[in-house]
């Protein structure tokens, strides 16, 4: 009995399979090109819809789940704003399932709201910070599901009622822990409590506590999380009112609420009763849709470059059928065959990805100098170009097996 | 001849069907991916007016702080003015047609037991709003310009809104109650909805028209809430609603009508005077700038066309590249199969040229079926974009005539250009070596 050979070494043909592209130059560029381009669409859009899924997964600071909105206009000619509110509010926290409710001049992440400038010095040459300002009574913290971390909450007594085109502002505010170290970033923001901060460059009012968090109603703003509270009521002919229900009963006290206040004053009109999900969800609408558009461009356009190679690969292997049969006849194995193909296609694949590597980073730069994007991270680019080596090595794989099949005898026959 | 290549065209796509479909999908979902995000860019950079764009301006001075310009460009100029200056610019008539506007809302209370009130959206205008923008009326007209001046409770309705409350009929000279008085309705106005909004870009460039117009001197009057933007940069001086109609809040557009160079000219004259004044009374603290922008000047401006939607269209460039790039391979994969068939007619005596345009031929009905399925994709594409963005991109989702015209040029042109490099390879080949192989 003779030993098998045990140990074989595969000859790669690396360089044959190299020399061989060089004679049909042109349609490897072709792939090589239409994978880099690929690549560049797909990593910058992987990249846009992380970006964009970050933004919409930042906290905002209420119970997002379980809160929702609505307005209150009054037309009646004996419509009293603070008397109805009052009514409201009493009838509202009593009901069952309403863990609490406030009324707010402005939603969280509605789009749509006030700001102001704080400075911590008195003047108009002091450069000020900018925050969205929201007006709640002493039930705001607990309806809006915030946590007070330093110093304490506003009393019953300090709740003011404003009027249209009013100027003056309250003695008190709370600020969200980013807007104190906005303020005062030298030091920790626990002692910013008691500190005096000015609105309308002079008015000043005293920071009496700190909230950990809460987002302002712009979702786009770079300085989402600075925001203040102001205690007081708003003697408005709209007026918003923001509640917060025990979990998952929100929808059912929706529209119970809807009835409540409906039928409780006939002079005023219910509308734009809203979820806060559904509120975010319009906020954001043009992230979601940017994010299923990028998604259906990406695996169709990864579709369209795989059949692409399929349909190359398939003409090659039409082409070379008696080349391969010869091949066969001479004594190359199957394998041998599909891996000159597939090696051939990784060959090009990874000019096709060096390229699209340079272009992923040069679409970037494009799309950080015009559209104000942040840098792409590095990782994306590896990532992409493994990626796309291996939709080229799946798509060739098919192709490259059925000419394994071609019968060495093909050789000898003409085509 | 024609005939005949289509003839044979039509038998090439036929011979391999797969690889056909595959180069007219490719072609197809690029143009559809184009044509959708093109439409979309096409509209929301539409003229709205394009017989007098030219001649209405939008009105900017900067009254800003004396400390910080509008925003961090120093360039930058307030996007609005206050009610005080476009009182005063309107008042003054010095343009052929002028007008101070802004935004509010009220309750209507409908006549009838069961009809239930409902907001409205309200345009504060001057009566030269209508005029200046070749507003249609379906009944009625604009109201007079005593009814400004006399600041008379009457409103111009929308057909929508004439609809819900008269069932559509005239109801010029009937009265509504809104916001708790009563008002004459003088005018019904056709559908109107100008694409971007122009007039008002600041609070939604492709919002719907408001539901009622009355005059600007109401606001005053009736001290209608402000709707839409407001900014300040100094709180008012004093309480009320009077002291902030008075403030140096932003909260107003104004639009002017000037026919030609010398109005502009003077009107420019006029403004920086008016300025020069308000300085020696203690306002406008900053250097004069004053500015006069036409329409598709303002909508440059204001960046009406939405980022998101130039970002998605160059990445469809792209993605058209893309398929290009695989059906140039394909052509080329599949003109080089038929290198016998090409090398039988050179020998029998077809001219490279005949040879040239047969597959030109081919190459352009590759181009043509895919433009015309690209059309479905780009139909199917701007329907999604409307189910993704909702009820107000409805009117930029629409493809037109034109936008259908451009679809099938630039699927005939780029798939020619796609198919000129295989083409010329295939009508150069060297009979000899491929007959011997026969």
């Amino acid at each position: 009995m003779s030993n098998t050979q045990t140990s074989t070494s595969i000859n790669w043909e690396i360089g044959p399979i190299f020399r061989a592209m060089l004679r049909n130059k042109v349609g490897a560029i072709l792939i090589a090109l239409q994978i880099a381009v690929t690549m560049t669409i797909i990593v910058n859009s992987v990249y846009i819809i992380v970006e964009r899924s970050k933004e919409m997964q930042r906290d905002s600071g209420i119970d997002n789940a379980n809160s929702f909105s609505l307005t209150s206009v009054g037309f009646a000619e004996n419509y009293n704003v603070p008397i109805s509110v009052e009514e409201d509010m009493n009838a509202l926290r009593s009901l069952p399932g309403i863990v609490d409710a406030i009324q707010i001049n402005a939603v969280p992440n509605s789009g749509s709201g006030w700001s102001m400038g704080l400075k911590t010095q008195p003047g108009v040459e002091h450069d000020g910070v900018g925050t969205a300002v929201y007006m709640v009574d002493e039930h705001g913290i607990n309806a809006l599901d915030v946590e007070i971390i330093a110093g304490e909450n506003f009393a019953p007594t300090d709740i003011g009622m404003r009027v249209v085109g009013q100027v003056k502002w309250p003695a008190k505010t709370i600020l969200t822990k980013a807007m104190a170290e906005n303020l005062f970033p030298e030091i920790p923001y626990a002692s910013v409590v008691g500190k005096s901060v000015y609105i309308n460059d002079t008015e000043p009012m005293i920071v009496v506590g700190i909230i950990d968090k809460l987002q302002a109603p712009w979702v786009g703003w770079n300085n989402l999380e600075n925001v203040m509270l102001s205690p007081e009521r708003m003697d408005f002919k709209g007026s918003r009112y923001f509640i917060r229900t025990e979990p998952g009963q929100r929808d059912t006290i929706m529209k119970q609420v809807e009835e409540l206040l409906a039928n409780s004053n006939k002079g005023r009109l219910i509308q734009g009763m809203r979820s806060i999900e559904e509120t975010r969800e319009r906020s954001y609408r043009g992230h979601t849709a940017m994010i299923k558009i990028l998604s259906t461009v990406m695996v169709i356009l990864t579709i369209v470059t795989a059949l692409g190679i399929v349909g190359l690969a398939s003409f090659s292997v039409n082409q070379r059928k008696k080349q391969i049969g010869t091949r066969r006849a001479l004594g190359a194995s199957q394998l041998a065959i599909v891996r000159y193909f597939m090696i051939e296609n990784f060959l090009i694949s990874s000019i096709g990805v060096t390229l699209g590597a340079a272009l992923t980073i040069g679409l970037n730069m494009i799309l950080v100098n015009t559209f104000g994007l942040d840098r792409i991270d590095w990782f994306y680019i590896p990532i992409g170009m493994l990626v796309l080596w291996i939709v080229g090595q799946c798509a060739v794989f098919g192709p490259a097996r059925k000419t394994a099949n071609i019968p060495p005898a093909l050789a000898t026959r003409t085509v | 001849m024609f005939g005949y290549y289509i003839k044979l065209a039509l038998k090439s796509l036929k011979r391999n069907p797969i690889l056909s479909l595959l180069m007219i999908t490719a072609i197809a979902l690029g143009i559809g991916a184009s044509m959708t995000t093109i439409t979309v860019n096409y509209l929301m950079s539409a003229d709205p007016i394009p017989h007098k764009s030219d001649q209405l301006f939008h009105i900017q001075v900067d009254s800003w702080d004396p400390n910080n310009a509008f925003n961090d460009d120093e360039e930058a100029l307030p996007n609005q003015l206050t009610w005080t200056d476009a009182t005063n610019f309107t008042l003054a008539k010095k343009a052929l047609r002028q007008s101070a506007m802004g935004m509010s809302g009220a309750i209507i209370e409908p006549k009838g037991d069961d009809a239930k009130p409902f907001e409205a959206s309200i345009r504060l205008a001057y009566t030269d709003f209508f005029g200046m923008f070749d507003v249609p009326f379906i009944f009625g007209s604009p109201w007079d310009t005593s009814s400004d001046t006399n600041r008379e409770q009457v409103v111009v309705l929308s057909k929508r809104t004439n609809e819900s409350i008269f069932g559509g009929e005239n109801s010029v000279g009937k009265t509504i109650v809104i916001a708790g008085r009563s008002f004459q309705v003088v005018g019904v106005i056709d559908d109107w909805q100008p694409m971007p909004k122009f007039y008002d870009v600041n609070n939604g460039a492709f919002n719907e028209t408001e539901e009622l117009f009355m005059p600007f001197t109401l606001k005053e009057e009736l001290e209608l809430p402000n709707w839409g933007n407001n900014n300040c940069w100094k709180s008012p001086d004093g309480e009320g609603y009077k002291a902030f109609l008075q403030s140096e809040c932003i909260n107003t557009q104004m639009w002017v009508d000037l026919p030609n160079e010398t109005a502009k000219a003077e009107y420019m004259d006029f403004l920086n005077n008016y300025v020069m004044e308000q300085k020696e009374l203690g306002r406008f603290p900053r250097p004069i700038k004053n500015r006069l922008s036409n329409v598709m000047q303002w909508m440059e401006r204001q960046e009406v066309v939405e980022e998101d939607a130039k970002m998605m269209m160059w990445l469809s460039f792209m993605f058209l590249l893309v398929c290009l790039l695989n059906t140039i391979g394909l052509l080329l994969a599949k003109f080089t199969g038929k290198s016998a068939e090409i090398g039988l007619r050179l020998a029998v005596g077809a001219s490279k040229s005949d040879l040239f345009k047969q597959h030109l031929v081919e190459t352009a009905m590759i181009g043509l079926l895919g433009g015309i399925a690209g059309i479905g994709f780009a139909l199917l594409g701007l329907q999604g974009i409307k189910s993704l963005y909702g009820d107000f991109v409805d009117d930029l989702a629409t493809l037109d005539v034109s936008m259908v015209l451009v679809a099938l040029a630039i699927a005939l042109l780029s798939s020619i250009a796609a198919g000129l490099y295989p083409t010329w390879r295939a009508c150069n080949i060297a009979p000899a070596s491929q007959l011997k192989s026969q």
